[in-house]
């Protein structure tokens, strides 16, 4: 009976401390709703709006009604136009296009011949789930009969499939490029989220504050030792993924260690950010969960940023993971050069610019 | 004039919402000297000792730093000033050189200095066989001798003291003392906060704190001798039934018992104050023995802080040194 009283105090008085710390109120009401809501809408498997890029050498009005009837699938979004079947490579390389339409000049004559496909369809094969939807277009029995000059009747079919960068359709190729940005997310924001923090918990902070170091030179001083931890993190990553999962490295070292670094800059300074707002060791940690699932769920890790509705792709624009795993898989499996990723490598640079402004203008040298 | 004021404040208050930790106290605090604020917990000296280092905003009122305004020449303060806080507030996993040495290049030191500084100062503070230990492997009065090492590592003109023997023991406390009459010979002022009666008057200078306002201000002598009260020990074998038949009496104004004897304070106006009081003592048939005696500095702390002589302040404040 007492034991129970006592036990009954201690459980009320949980659910008094809890109502008053709103951050931990609000994460035990936000993260099953934020989960819920990523789960259920963002993460949808039948991907569609697949951005493509098409080289139409044929020119006839039946080559052109065969894009069309693609485009009305709307599985893929012909978003550029060019002329040569490398060009499309190109762009495949680069990422800004998932799957090339490449029609040959003599396309409408394999279509009345019927000997082979009409024309290829080139996929970037490092995301099995965009390779497994454009198979289905393949087979999808769209409604091309009704268009003028697009028989297939005789023919094997409008396309064949020439899988890019990950032929062998292995997971592991397309996870592990992936991981190095999760591995990274997770570690350095919680390093620096916790460190700021720890040290005002601990009492260091009042001692720090009445000497003559500035905010920067506080936060730029905290991130340093971190950068060297992350690019060793990648090191042992990359190591593992190309000697036990035998993934290839295409791209050049120093873009992947370069990009890397950028990655990490950006991620320290999210911690500190997060440090900045977090009161104690544990909050900043809460915290760093809420910006680590939505990172992991949005950002292309786990499921391709072309099937997410379009408000979690524009939250997945301001989050570093997103734009990294652009970079990282890029680089690694289709050998793409930083410089070509310029807008993704841009926009690491900007958050990592914007995060520190912010995080040292919150830092004061004060108490109050 | 100025020249001689290392701290002038006038009318400071901060305020935390509806609290006020410090409120309107005016102050001047000449430089080599071991100042000392005396009060309870919560009287604000820390958050005075804060807002004098810049880690604070006043609420308002102004105060001048080794003739810098605070809070606006607060980084300009950080070089010349060394605070050591409350709480141990050193790298409890750093070593005792490391520690040292962290401080001494923030503090934007050369290392050639700093080698000098930490040699001299671990002969000074006695740390030479501890200076590869971790601060977390210390004891109470290690800790204490290292945290001033630090706060004086770069030599400030001015060291905040922030209770710093409330975790030392009595020998430790003696030694830390004269660790700071050194300190104050070379020129250094230093301002302490304490709560230990024996500390507040082995300063030369004293503000007594209470809830925020400052309630007494002197020389711990002066203080003592302007003290408006009369003091007598009542020893006696029945403390009890002393304290009884005095208590009551008109003129008596407090009455403190330290073993078998009671420290009692009288209103200066009672005349013939020790016939007074045995006579009092006789009425109940209690046998003792009634002493007038001089002031102390806590008897000064008690008159200073009773809640009717409290609405006086503004008679204390004036009497600023």
């Amino acid at each position: 009976m007492k034991s129970w009283r006592r036990t009954k105090a201690i459980a009320i008085k949980e659910v008094l401390q809890l109502s008053r710390d709103r951050l931990t109120f609000g994460m035990i009401i936000g993260i099953p709703i934020i989960q819920l809501l990523l789960f259920g809408f963002a993460i949808n498997q039948d991907v569609r709006h697949i951005s493509a890029g098409v080289a139409d050498l044929a020119g006839t009005s039946a080559s052109r009604s065969l894009v069309s009837a693609v485009e009305a699938t709307q599985v893929l979004d012909v978003n550029v136009h060019v002329r040569t079947g490398d060009e499309l490579e190109d762009l495949l390389r680069v990422g800004r296009i998932s799957v090339g339409i490449y029609i040959p000049p003599d396309f409408e004559r394999r279509i009345t011949r019927g000997d082979k496909t009409a024309a290829d369809l080139l996929v970037d094969a490092s995301d099995p789930v965009i390779l497994g939807q454009v198979q289905a277009l393949r087979l999808m029995p769209f409604n091309l009969r009704k268009a003028p000059g697009l028989d297939f009747t005789k023919s094997p079919g409008p396309f064949e499939i020439r899988a890019f960068y990950n032929p062998e359709r292995r997971t592991e190729v397309q996870i592990v490029p992936g991981l190095i940005g999760v591995i990274l997310t997770l570690t350095m924001v919680l390093f620096t989220a916790i460190a700021i923090v720890r040290e005002r918990e601990l009492g260091n902070m009042e001692m720090l504050i009445t000497t003559p170091v500035r905010s920067h030179e506080l936060m730029i001083g905290k991130i340093l030792p971190y950068i060297v931890i992350g690019l060793i993190q990648v090191a042992i990553i990359l190591g593992l993924g190309y000697t036990v999962f035998r993934v290839p490295i295409v791209g050049t070292l120093s873009d992947i260690f370069l990009g890397s670094m950028l990655f990490i800059c950006a991620s320290l300074t999210l911690g500190l950010l997060i440090s900045s707002f977090a009161k104690s060791q544990f909050q900043a940690f809460q915290l760093t969960l809420f910006i680590f699932l939505p990172s992991i769920l949005l950002s292309g890790f786990m499921f391709p940023f072309d099937g997410m509705p379009r408000w979690a792709q524009v939250v997945a624009e301001v989050l570093p993971l997103t734009h990294f795993l652009r970079i990282i898989r890029g680089v690694i499996l289709r050998g793409a050069t930083l410089i070509e990723m310029w807008p993704e490598v841009l926009a690491l640079i900007t958050f990592f610019i914007v995060a520190m402004t912010i995080a040292v203008l919150r830092f004061t040298k004060r108490l109050d | 004039m100025t020249g001689d004021i290392a701290i002038r404040t006038e009318a400071l208050s901060r305020y935390f919402g509806a609290v006020k930790a410090v409120d309107s106290v005016s102050l001047e605090i000449p430089k080599a000297q071991i100042y000392g604020f005396l009060g309870p917990n919560g009287s604000g000296k820390t958050t005075m000792i804060r807002t004098l280092c810049g880690l604070l905003t006043p609420t308002s009122g102004s105060a001048e730093v080794l003739g810098l305004k605070i809070p606006d020449d607060a980084e300009a303060l950080r070089q010349r000033i060394g605070y050591m806080t409350q709480r141990f507030s050193l790298y409890e996993d750093l070593t005792v050189l490391e520690n040292m040495r962290f401080f001494g290049e923030v503090f934007d030191m050369e290392p050639a200095r700093i080698d000098a500084r930490i040699a001299a100062l671990l002969e000074d503070y006695d740390l030479g066989a501890l200076k590869d230990r971790q601060a977390r492997a210390m004891s109470g009065g290690q800790r204490q001798r290292l945290a001033l090492a630090v706060a004086t590592l770069h030599e400030p003109e001015l060291l905040f003291l922030d209770e710093p023997t409330s975790a030392v023991d009595p020998e430790n406390r003696r030694d830390f003392w004269e660790s700071l009459f050194a300190l104050v010979e070379r020129g250094t002022t230093i301002l302490v906060s304490t709560h230990y009666m024996d500390e507040a008057e082995r300063c030369h200078g004293l503000a007594i704190l209470d809830k925020g306002t400052l309630v007494a201000v002197g020389t711990p002598d002066a203080l003592m001798d302007d003290i408006k009260a009369q003091v007598l020990t009542i020893e006696t074998a029945e403390p009890a039934s002393a304290k009884r038949a005095v208590q009551d009496l008109p003129g008596v104004l407090s009455i403190a018992q330290l073993g078998q004897r009671l420290h009692v304070l009288l209103d200066p106006q009672t005349e013939e104050p020790v016939r007074h009081v045995e006579e009092a003592l006789a009425s109940r048939s209690v046998a003792a023995q009634v002493t007038q005696v001089r002031a102390s500095i806590e008897d000064v702390f008690v008159m200073a802080t009773r809640g009717k002589t409290r609405r006086q302040r503004g008679r204390a404040t004036g009497e600023a040194a």
